[in-house]
């Protein structure tokens, strides 16, 4: 075990777990911070996606003790009432089917329009194949993007 | 910390509406549907599990048309497991929610609407015949006094409700058939916790499980004392779920299992890598290559277990100007919940409580109260959202492991899956082969036919479909196999793979026919319209006719355009019919589909947004499954453990656009889970062969040689 102080979407936090465990645990277990979601462990579904510094990563393969203090953020800090364009366009356009997927999902194209406020749909597709939507609501969560980027 | 399911909460379900009613001071409970606060609020239950199928929207909209009250002035929340209370039974399969609850659920709004208007005349001293309800609000038809649903709920607890109770007519519904957003939506977008993997309790512990790593062999015994000393695990040691008399939800694959417990669940993960066990052999390890032998050879001499014969099919072959006969296959799969297989148990000598995700929350409780003789009363199951069902939960057996896991560790636990314990320990869907046989004559007409089924274990004919009806002289004959791989229901089970098989069959049929696919359908419907063949047919021949035709439409069949390849099927299944229209393109020489037409008639439409999301989601479900996905065994192992070889469908292989349209009746709705995949295997299926030119008879499709397309 050891000590690991982490910056979680702008707070200080200090966990006490063993330094390979990775960040999806910590933030689940730990810190109660549930919104990223276990699905395969792999980094291959994307249903864990957070943001580090900023960039999309796969919080099941990152172990803790390379987070060190960089700036996380997860779907419960994406925005401070849950009004990110995304969000707004995500319950606009009705995307979610289960919904297991969808935080992983958001995150995921939340970092694709940091880098490219504009995506192609090709650019989308590529953007996001990584993350798998068990229910099929690829062509939703496409256009919930592009009406994002347009807002 | 504990993380709750409040229905404060839930109050972000108005957050984007114009009109937002106060939270109450007091709540009343007008029935087991309905609680209506002082302000007018009214909180609906969801009597059944959501698994993504959207019934937590939907059902209670049911309930919210009867009663007459606005929606934005509704909140929804999860009810408990109360059969008694719902008049319904609370499970979600075989797409039977709408189709069972569309009775009760109206009845509950009714009588509730039929409460409140007696408390208005009780109030007012006028007959209640002279009073409507409309919109949150009962008046006087020929007055001028109202008042609203909050201020009569009071006054409306108890009274008693007649047995018959007048409903709308549909064309008076302003609810039903609207769009709809998910009444979750804004709780899924911001990461509540929702499921069951995010449940947590004051003092639990975490588990997991390790099980025989082939399916025929067991547990002898393992290092239980060096995993009790690791890091963080308080436990290690082998449960045994056995029942003297298991339920068809009990299927599972093996009921003893090693089972550790700790803090946390990355201690667990480690632990488990660190297990050294003993296995026994204790029946055949069977590997995919049997599994081919065995269907191809029981297709040839099984026994049929159930089948239908309608004229001379013998002679009708024998006359035949030409004979088709082409066999189809498709492979073991997996259901891959994106949730992992999860439940929160705790037992104690007392009582059993239960939280998490299940498709059959009574059957659990039965279950539970067999395997640890305790009385049913003293048993809880509280639903949880699920990160998907498509049949896995049906099956109850990680619930009990983990009530099993609780009462020997004596503490509350969490039992969670990984992805391989989920991938490998399945009910997966069976693998099938069918055989199907068209003759026709000289005029191209189909004089008769024969299909022939056979799965692990059961045979994937439905003898009473089309075209039962539709052909002078038929044969269906279903046949069961066997295997020791534990196999269950998977989305609109054998249909998925039997509307592939026989859409493509017709489709290649109607080719050498000379006819258009569309056409060559519509002959055989006018047949079974207008002149059926035998009886007990189990579809409506002009309902199916109906959302052929209109698909035809929207989809400008008959257009051609180059560089674009089209596939049509339609398909019957659980009281819906759906018929598609598939435009596949050619992109760095792999197939795409750039869009499909949906044609759904499922009667009275509830809820057009969540509709059509699930037909669009079937789509993609089917298309994916059929395209790209396989479980395979190699001495009773699955090889596929993870995604990473187990392939699902990606956003860049998914349709590009999926358009839904519906033929509006007023015939009681049925469901829609699971009646948009079937078709959309056929319609993959033949547009493939109109871009390959090559005829696929194997799923995986894209694992086939024929699919060469440069």
């Amino acid at each position: 075990m050891a000590s690991f102080n982490v910056k979680i979407n702008g707070e200080q936090k200090t966990v006490d777990v063993d330094p390979t465990t990775p960040l999806l645990w910590v933030l689940r277990d730990h810190l109660d911070l549930v919104g990223a979601k276990f699905g395969c462990g792999i980094a291959q579904c994307g249903a864990c996606t957070v943001h580090l510094n900023g960039a999309a990563v796969r919080s099941c393969s990152l172990p803790i003790s390379a987070v060190a203090e960089q700036d996380i953020t997860t779907i419960e800090g994406l925005s401070k009432d849950g009004d990110h364009p995304l969000q707004k366009a995500w319950i606009d356009v009705d995307v979610a089917q289960c919904g297991y997927c969808q935080a992983g999902q958001i995150m995921n194209a939340a970092a694709l329009l940091n880098n490219n406020q504009k995506p192609s749909n090709e650019e989308i597709e590529a953007a996001m194949s990584g993350n798998i939507c068990r229910c099929g609501t690829y062509v939703r969560i496409k256009e919930a993007i592009k009406t994002a980027a347009k807002a | 910390m504990l993380i709750g399911f409040s229905w404060l909460t839930s109050c972000s379900a108005l957050s984007t509406e114009n009109e937002k009613l106060e939270v109450p001071n007091e709540w009343f409970k007008i029935n087991g549907y309905i609680k209506i606060g002082d302000t007018g609020l009214v909180t609906i239950y969801n009597p059944n599990p959501e698994i993504g199928q959207n019934v937590m929207t939907s059902m209670p909209m049911i309930v919210a048309e009867e009663l007459d009250v606005p929606w934005n002035h509704v909140l929804v929340e999860q009810g408990a497991l109360d059969e008694d209370a719902f008049k319904n039974p609370q499970f979600a399969g075989g797409s039977l929610s709408i189709l069972y609850g569309w009775d009760p659920l109206r009845m509950a709004g009714a009588a509730g609407k039929y409460m409140l208007i007696q408390a208005a005349a009780n109030e007012w001293g006028v007959e209640a015949s002279s009073l409507e309800a409309k919109q949150g609000i009962v008046s006087e038809i020929n007055g001028k006094r109202s008042l609203g649903y909050g201020a009569l709920a009071s006054k409306a607890v108890n009274i008693e409700v007649p047995e018959e109770l007048e409903l709308k007519s549909p064309k008076d519904y302003t609810l039903l058939g609207s769009y709809q957003k998910n009444v979750e939506g804004s709780k899924i977008v911001t990461g509540k916790p929702l499921f069951g993997l995010d449940y947590k309790r004051e003092g639990m512990l975490y588990a997991m499980i390790e099980h025989p790593p082939a399916f025929g062999m067991q547990i002898e015994d393992f290092n239980a004392e060096e995993i009790k000393v690791m890091d963080g695990i308080k436990d290690a040691f082998i449960i045994d779920t056995s029942m003297g008399q298991p339920q068809w939800s009990d299927v599972n694959a093996f009921n003893q299992l090693i089972a550790i417990v700790g803090d946390s669940t990355w201690q667990l993960m480690k632990a488990k890598k660190a297990i050294k066990a003993n296995w026994k052999q204790v029946s055949p390890l069977e590997s995919s290559a049997m599994h081919v032998e065995r269907l191809a050879k029981d297709l040839e001499k099984g026994q049929v277990q159930q089948s239908r014969k309608d004229g001379n099919v013998e002679a009708a072959f024998a006359n035949a100007d030409q004979i088709i006969e082409r066999t189809y296959t498709s492979p073991f799969m997996a259901h891959n919940t994106l949730e992992p297989m999860n439940f929160f148990a705790h037992v104690t000598d007392e009582k059993i409580e239960m939280v998490g995700p299940t498709q059959t929350p009574k059957a659990l409780e039965d279950s539970l109260a067999q395997l640890f003789d305790m009385p049913i009363e003293k048993i809880t199951v509280e639903m949880t959202r699920m990160g998907g069902g498509f049949g896995r939960r049906l099956y109850n057996h990680t619930g009990l492991e983990a009530a099993a896991i609780s009462k020997k560790a004596g503490a509350p636990i969490k039992l969670i899956y990984t992805r391989e314990d989920d991938m490998t320990q399945g009910t997966y869907r069976p693998p099938y082969r069918s055989t199907y046989k068209a003759g026709l004559d000289k005029e191209g007409n189909l004089i008769a036919f024969s299909s022939k089924g056979v799965g692990l274990p059961e045979g994937p004919i439905f003898p009473n479909r089309f075209p039962a009806g539709a052909v002078p002289n038929y044969l269906a004959e279903k046949i069961m196999s066997s295997t020791n791989i534990s196999t269950g229901a998977w989305r609109a089970p054998r249909s998925h793979f039997t509307a592939g098989a026989e859409q493509q069959f017709l489709d290649e049929v109607a080719e050498v026919a000379g006819k258009d696919p569309i056409d060559f359908r519509m002959e055989l419907f006018d047949r079974a319209i207008n002149d059926p063949v035998g009886e007990n047919l189990d579809y409506d021949a002009e309902r199916y006719a109906g959302v052929l035709k209109l698909v035809k439409e929207k989809s400008n069949w008959g257009e051609e355009k180059p560089g674009v390849f089209r596939g049509v099927a339609a398909y019957f299944c659980h009281q819906s019919y759906v018929a598609q229209v598939m435009d596949l393109v050619i992109e760095n020489n792999k197939p795409r589909i750039q869009k499909v037409w949906c044609a759904v008639d499922c009667g009275i439409v509830v809820n057009r947004e969540g509709a059509i999301n699930i037909i669009q989601g079937g789509v993609v479900d089917g298309v994916g499954h059929a395209m790209y996905s396989e479980l395979t065994f190699e001495n009773g192992e699955s090889v596929n453990k993870n995604f990473n070889t187990y392939k699902l469908i990606r956003h860049n292989q998914a349709p590009k656009e999926i358009e839904v349209f519906f033929v509006e009746n007023e015939i009681n709705p049925t469901g829609l889970g699971e009646p948009g995949l079937p078709p959309a295997v056929g319609a993959l299926a033949n547009a493939l062969y109109k871009a390959s030119g090559k005829r696929l008879y194997d799923q995986p499709y894209s694992q086939q040689p024929e699919l060469s397309l440069g």
